[in-house]
């Protein structure tokens, strides 16, 4: 069995509550051990000095766009994206065409997945069938196909009695239901953050209600179900006060934020940029500080990149038309040291326990990922937290480029990524990366 | 200086504009937010100058000839369209309509590849109407000409703004210090914005006037005073301007019916004689008879909505003349 040891980083790893300098050792498909290992000469060693080594980074919100945009997005092309970002699992999102809600549509991504050869793609499946928000998918055969949650993602389950049923239902097989909270009657038409910005530049806008009143709803109809209730890229103040306090009163609820609630601003609509345009919308500044203090007291336990690409052609138009979304995968480690490790907010193992052990949890994979335990998976990152580098939208490995980030000078750049025991990614000169090209 | 010899020299094609026109540099005009009050006056001055000639025998001047105008509307527009043609027309320049309806974009070609390919047809300005706000601004990253809006959703409408304060600069002879009231459909009014920014500017207060369901939470913070009730506001003002309802945007449920939106703030006989004997009346039309004001009082004695459509005109030429360098 090939052996690999990462010799001399920073091992940071929440899940035992690691941090210190060591050596990380992996054997096989799996990892073998952190510190002093007597079984012989490695046959890879990897100079890990000055840099940080973790469990691999998962990120639990992702489009990966096929099957049916493929113009947008591939799983090897998203799955790559995830590489070069550090990021060795990633959990897609189903709203594809046809929606990924029957089993055999769960498990042509994970063969998809394993012919690409690139980061772990976890299938969510629907929550409805056809994403209709009519009635139940079959999640009990989704479960068996693969899917690690339930969502449907893009909209929310807008029915309050479909959305119980769901999690009631999901509880037997112990999966969360993932939520886009977003009453769509209070959206219609809208662009942006409904505001002083949006009243100024005369574009729709989509007020912090919308969010506020389903994530109140779902809260309760989790507390009266004893289902798992998961808030998507959460972005306003009265939605992390809600979960707070519903995570209080021991109510199954967890959250995720995505780096561009917690670093920009509705202003930035100003520009008419529509790089600008996500939903939910970028807030306001009070929004952004509620986020930042949600993930500093650990209401919001996961950190998620909501990875959604889209062609230059359908966003390079009017406002109106473009598409909601940005890439995130690759400017997700940069983006948070800006936003949270730089300014003090959180540390290095704050921000990794978000990326590794809790969001395992949230998809149900702790029994093996998100930790270097012996015997997990050998997925593991190596961050350089000293690269300094500007994002450049055209060297993504996405297929698409939708970055608000472009031209940002940064710091922090995974380095070397393993996946099953496979380096997958280096930003070693000469390095080739195993599997298929594009 | 005398006026004359500018006008002389513009008819002779010597292209020399009123002393504030220096102070115009910009290639574009997206909106009054990003005027500063001396790019507002510049304009004034120009359109002023126009005007004056309009009044003559021959009004044409060679000031744009050989240049290329087109009209880019992606949404319905009589008289704007008509008024820039006309404009460039004046102007000498070679002008075009571009409509929505009749061109490729049915084909799916997108806006700016529409633009694209009027640029590569030599275009030197590209008049632009869109709904959606923001459009006008995308197209100047796009392509080289200039770029003049005519109106983005519900962002701005700099030359609608622009000739409401030539109107209102003409009639009463300044614009600063005047209390100026806008009634009716703020929310989706880009006239109200463009009002808003260049009255403010030019040292004017603004009243803002009309349900709160079309007048979001907000405006005042643009330095607004913001009223609900029409009776309370109108003994204040020394112009009114008169907004439209926009029936094409979403007015479902904004108001009741139309019979109670009248009774508030419709505007009549009646209601005018409580006001100050000068209110000066604006409405930028198309106005809905019955709906914002009656016919009393749209053609009223106190009325200039006729005289803001021909200093319409003057503004736009103005505007057309001055993006394309010509006030240096």
């Amino acid at each position: 069995m090939r052996t690999i040891k990462i010799s001399g980083g920073r091992v940071i790893d929440p899940s035992q509550g690691i941090d210190r300098t060591a050596d990380v050792w992996i054997s096989g498909e799996q990892i073998a051990g952190i510190g002093e290992m007597s079984n012989g000469e490695p046959e890879i060693v990897i100079d890990a000095r000055g840099k940080i080594v973790c469990p691999g980074l998962i990120d639990c919100h992702v489009h990966l766009r096929e099957p049916g945009n493929e113009e947008d997005e591939t799983i090897q092309t998203g799955a790559s994206s995830a590489l070069a970002g550090g990021v060795t699992t990633v959990a897609c999102m189903p709203n594809t065409l046809p929606p990924m809600d029957t089993r055999d549509a769960v498990e042509y991504v994970v063969l998809q997945a394993k012919r690409a050869r690139k980061a772990n793609v976890y299938p969510v499946a629907c929550v409805s069938k056809g994403r209709k928000g009519e009635e139940l998918a079959e999640l009990g055969q989704l479960v068996d196909g693969g899917a690690v949650a339930f969502t449907d993602d893009g909209a929310p389950v807008s029915s309050a009695a479909l959305m119980r049923q769901a999690l009631a239902y999901a509880r037997m097989f112990n999966r969360c239901i993932m939520q886009h909270c977003q009453v769509m009657e209070l959206t219609t038409g809208a662009v942006m953050n409904d505001g002083f910005e949006s009243m100024r530049l005369g574009l729709k806008g989509m007020p912090n209600a919308a969010e506020d009143i389903m994530v109140a709803r779902d809260i309760r109809l989790a507390e009266i179900t004893g289902g798992r209730l998961h808030i998507q890229h959460i972005s306003t103040s009265r939605a992390v006060e809600l979960v707070r306090d519903a995570k209080k009163r021991g109510i199954q609820v967890t959250a995720e934020a995505c780096p561009h609630h917690f670093t920009l601003t509705d202003e930035c609509l100003r520009t008419f940029d529509s790089n600008y345009k996500m939903n939910p919308p970028l807030r306001t500044k009070a929004d952004v500080e509620s986020v930042i203090e949600g993930l500093v007291d650990g209401t919001i336990e996961v950190l998620a990149t909501d990875h959604a690409p889209h062609a230059a052609e359908k966003k390079a138009r009017e406002l109106d038309i473009a598409p909601f979304g940005i890439v995130g995968l690759e400017t997700l480690i940069p983006i948070t040291v800006k936003g949270l490790i730089e300014p003090g907010l959180l540390t290095w193992p704050d921000v990794i326990n978000k990326l590794t052990v809790n969001p395992a949890r949230l998809l149900n994979l702790d029994h093996r990922k998100g930790s270097l335990k012996v015997g997990y998976d050998a997925d593991v990152t190596i961050i350089d937290p000293d690269a300094s580098w500007v994002i450049d939208p055209a060297k993504l490995r996405s297929k698409s480029h939708n970055t608000p980030f472009g031209g940002w000078s940064v710091k922090g750049r995974a380095h070397t990524v393993i996946v099953n025991g496979e380096i997958r990614h280096s930003l070693e000169p000469g390095f080739e990366t195993p599997g298929r090209r594009k | 200086m005398a006026k004359d010899t500018h006008n002389l020299a513009v008819e002779s094609g010597q292209d020399v504009a009123p002393a504030s026109a220096a102070q115009w540099t910009k290639k574009h005009l997206i909106g009054l937010e990003e005027l500063s009050a001396a790019e507002i006056t510049a304009i004034l001055d120009t359109a002023e100058m126009f005007g004056e000639l309009s009044a003559r025998d021959r009004k044409k001047v060679p000031a744009l000839q050989g240049k290329v105008v087109f009209n880019l509307f992606f949404e319905n527009s009589t008289r704007t369209r008509t008024s820039f043609s006309l404009a460039a027309k004046r102007l000498s320049a070679d002008v075009q309509d571009f409509s929505a309806s009749t061109s490729s974009l049915s084909k799916g070609e997108s806006f700016i590849d529409t633009a694209k390919n009027l640029e590569a047809m030599g275009a030197d300005i590209l008049v632009v109407r869109h709904s959606t706000p923001g459009a006008p601004h995308l197209l100047t990253r796009h392509v080289g000409c200039s770029i003049v809006n005519a109106g983005d959703g519900a962002h701005e409408h700099p030359t609608q703004g622009l000739l409401d304060l030539l109107t209102i600069r003409k009639h009463k002879g300044r614009i600063d210090g005047l209390t100026v009231g806008l009634v009716g459909d703020i929310g989706h009014s880009r006239v109200a914005r463009s009002n808003i920014w260049g009255l403010q500017k030019l040292g004017a207060k603004v009243i803002l006037c009309g349900p709160p369901t079309l007048l979001s939470r907000g405006f005042e913070k643009l330095g607004c005073e913001v009223a609900y009730h029409l009776d309370e506001v109108l003994p204040k003002l020394d112009v009114i301007n008169v907004l439209r309802i926009q029936f094409e945007r979403d007015t479902k449920s904004v108001f009741p019916s139309i019979s109670e939106y009248f009774r508030l703030y419709g505007v009549t006989g009646e209601r005018l004689a409580r006001s100050k004997p000068d209110l000066l009346l604006l409405a930028p039309g198309p106005i809905n008879r019955g709906v914002e004001l009656t016919p009393e009082v749209a053609d009223g004695p106190q009325s200039a909505i006729l005289d803001q459509v021909t200093n319409g005109l003057a503004v736009r030429m103005a505007a057309l003349y001055l993006v394309s360098g010509q006030g240096r």
